[in-house]
């Protein structure tokens, strides 16, 4: 299986991710093979097995429904690049 | 050209927990901005959800109110995109293996015509932060209370064909989700979005025109309005010759129209994949027993109910179970004043406009369901007319006490004593001479209108409690002799 680069380009745009020319090249060859061995177990017949969501073989542990978290505004903000009235800024988002 | 709509609409309700779906932060509303994200909310790195029980325990009470199967296993994927108001650049959501399978919810069109609209999916989601879009110097404001609080999205199938009829199937998943409890259902606050997808074809052929996807709508009215709108902007469009797009458009409701958001081609690839964060949700016997073991009385059962135990119309019936609040109230009121007819009058006359008048909602109504039934009692047993219960209900509002306290401390109890009412008759008679002989003169058929003149004065004379129909029988025998 064969994979163009301009879908590398196109997902490495969807993940925001820079990805130079020469990089591009690189990965869709590196992508390509990896894409090939997919093919190559796709030939397996997996007609009856039950398709895997996760690796371990345990289910999901679910929690009390209990408010457990304090306000840690402050300590959270300290980190962020800007703030104001408790908000976290960031570049002006246009729809 | 005779053109048909088709929609579907995806229904976003809030689920009522304290917590987020998968962190301990708290999700009441209106908190100050930020104090209610913690750090799981923040997608900051290192951290890991655990699902919420009380959130999972809710969708299985929604699936199976609409008669839809639960699904033993759930499986939870990341939907990703970039969004400021989205810390982890995905959202989880699940997409291949839902909680909640193919169900059914029925309307009633305004014709009284029943129809079955299809429940495609229920799946539980989280919600986003918001973004506050007011100049921050030139920055977005970003808010993340609301991000992480638990959500079940409730997609229809296609099975809508007109503005209204999307707007009573919403009212319909909207009463659910109250009556169960599921959601609080509060729109302004957020609580419950629809998002309408929208076609139109001509009219006769199977396949489905390209549609348009509405987001987030906050109102009924909204809602039926913003559907109403791209209806015509799409078959204005084929009819010019052009071609509608799959698109996200956003309803402005000053302008009173859509636009578009973003075309979906690029916007729409969400590589989804299961969340490696969490593992697959198994339920078992016992926590599908236990979650549907207090489920309510439904909206269209207990209408039905409504109708045969009390013998209430369609309509009254429709009205008073609209809320589980208005329903219990009124059934509680209804069984203590032992009157079903003066029950549906008075809850849907005098208590309606005074809670809209002050603006306040059947349940937090300052005169509870049985102060109401202990009036409706005195109503039927005569202990009091309806012009004077007027008076007692306007003092149980204000917190004077009970509909019996308030009779006996004000002696607002009906005189039904005849000699009582009888020397206020022979007062009035003897104190208006000219009145007496007039009606005596007058005709048969003009008598029962100037009897109003008399037993004005009686009613006056004993402050509204002499019983009205003593008062009539006794004028008429009177003033005939």
């Amino acid at each position: 299986m064969s994979f163009d680069q301009s879908e590398v380009e196109k997902i490495a745009h969807l993940a925001r991710l820079a990805v130079s020319d020469d990089e591009a090249q690189h990965l869709t060859a590196d992508l390509s093979r990896i894409l090939d061995l997919v093919a190559v177990m796709e030939k397996v017949d997996t007609s009856g097995v039950e398709a895997m969501a996760h690796p371990l073989h345990m289910t999901q542990r679910l929690r009390t429904d209990e408010v457990t978290e304090t306000d840690q505004r402050d300590q959270n903000q300290k980190i962020a690049p800007a703030t104001e009235a408790g908000l976290y800024l960031v570049p002006r988002v246009i729809e | 050209m005779q053109w048909e709509t088709v929609i579907g609409l995806e229904i976003h309700t809030q689920l009522a927990t304290s917590s987020k779906i998968f962190s301990g932060a708290a999700t009441v509303f209106g908190a100050e901005p930020n104090t209610q994200a913690c750090l799981v909310d923040l997608g900051m790195p290192g951290v890991l959800p655990v699902l919420n029980r009380e959130a999972v325990r809710l969708a299985v009470m929604f699936g199976t109110a609409i008669g839809a199967e639960i699904r033993r296993r759930s499986v939870f994927d990341r939907k990703n995109y970039f969004y400021p108001d989205l810390p982890k650049g995905y959202q989880i959501s699940q997409l291949e293996f839902p909680i909640v399978g193919p169900g059914e919810v029925e309307i009633i069109l305004e014709d009284g015509e029943r129809r079955i609209i299809g429940v495609t999916r229920a799946h539980l989601e989280e919600d986003a932060g918001k973004s506050l879009h007011e100049d921050f110097h030139g920055m977005t404001g970003i808010d993340l209370n609301r991000a992480g609080t638990p959500l079940l999205e409730i997609v229809s199938e296609p099975d809508m064909r007109s503005a209204v009829e999307a707007v009573i199937y919403a009212k319909k998943i909207h009463q659910i989700v109250r009556y169960l409890g599921v959601s609080d259902g509060n729109m302004q606050e957020g609580s419950f979005r629809c998002d309408a997808n929208v076609s139109v074809r001509p009219l006769g052929q199977e396949e489905l025109g390209t549609r348009a996807e509405l987001k987030n709508i906050n109102s009924f009215r909204f809602l039926e309005r913003a559907i109403n709108y791209e209806v015509e902007r799409q078959i204005e469009l084929i009819e010019e010759g052009g071609r509608v797009v799959q698109e996200t458009r956003l309803y402005d409701s000053d302008k009173d129209e859509t636009r578009s958001m973003r075309s979906k081609e690029e916007a729409n690839d969400y590589r989804y994949f299961p969340d490696p964060d969490l593992l697959p949700v198994e339920l078992d016997d016992a926590f599908i027993e236990d979650a549907v073991a207090d489920l309510p009385e439904m909206p269209d059962v207990r209408r039905a109910r409504f109708e045969a135990d009390f013998g209430l119309s369609q309509q009254d019936a429709a009205t008073l179970t609209g809320s589980r609040e208005l329903a219990d109230y009124f059934e509680t009121a209804a069984t203590i004043g032992g009157d079903t007819r003066l029950s549906v009058n008075w809850v849907m006359g005098e208590l309606s406009a005074a809670l809209n008048k002050a603006g306040l909602d059947i349940a937090s109504s300052p005169v509870s369901a049985g102060q109401f039934g202990g009036l409706i009692k005195r109503m039927a047993d005569n202990t009091i007319s309806g012009k004077i219960a007027k008076e007692v209900f306007e003092a149980m509002w204000s917190g004077d006490g009970s509909a019996d306290e308030i009779i006996d401390a004000r002696g607002l109890k009906q005189i039904t004593d005849s000699g009582a009412i009888e020397a206020i008759v022979d007062e009035v008679i003897a104190n208006s001479p000219q009145q007496v002989e007039n009606y005596r003169q007058a005709d048969a058929e003009k008598q029962p209108k100037m009897l109003g003149f008399f037993v004005g004065q009686v009613m006056k004379a004993s402050k509204g409690k002499a019983n009205p129909q003593q008062v009539n029988e006794l004028l008429r025998e009177k003033l005939s002799g």
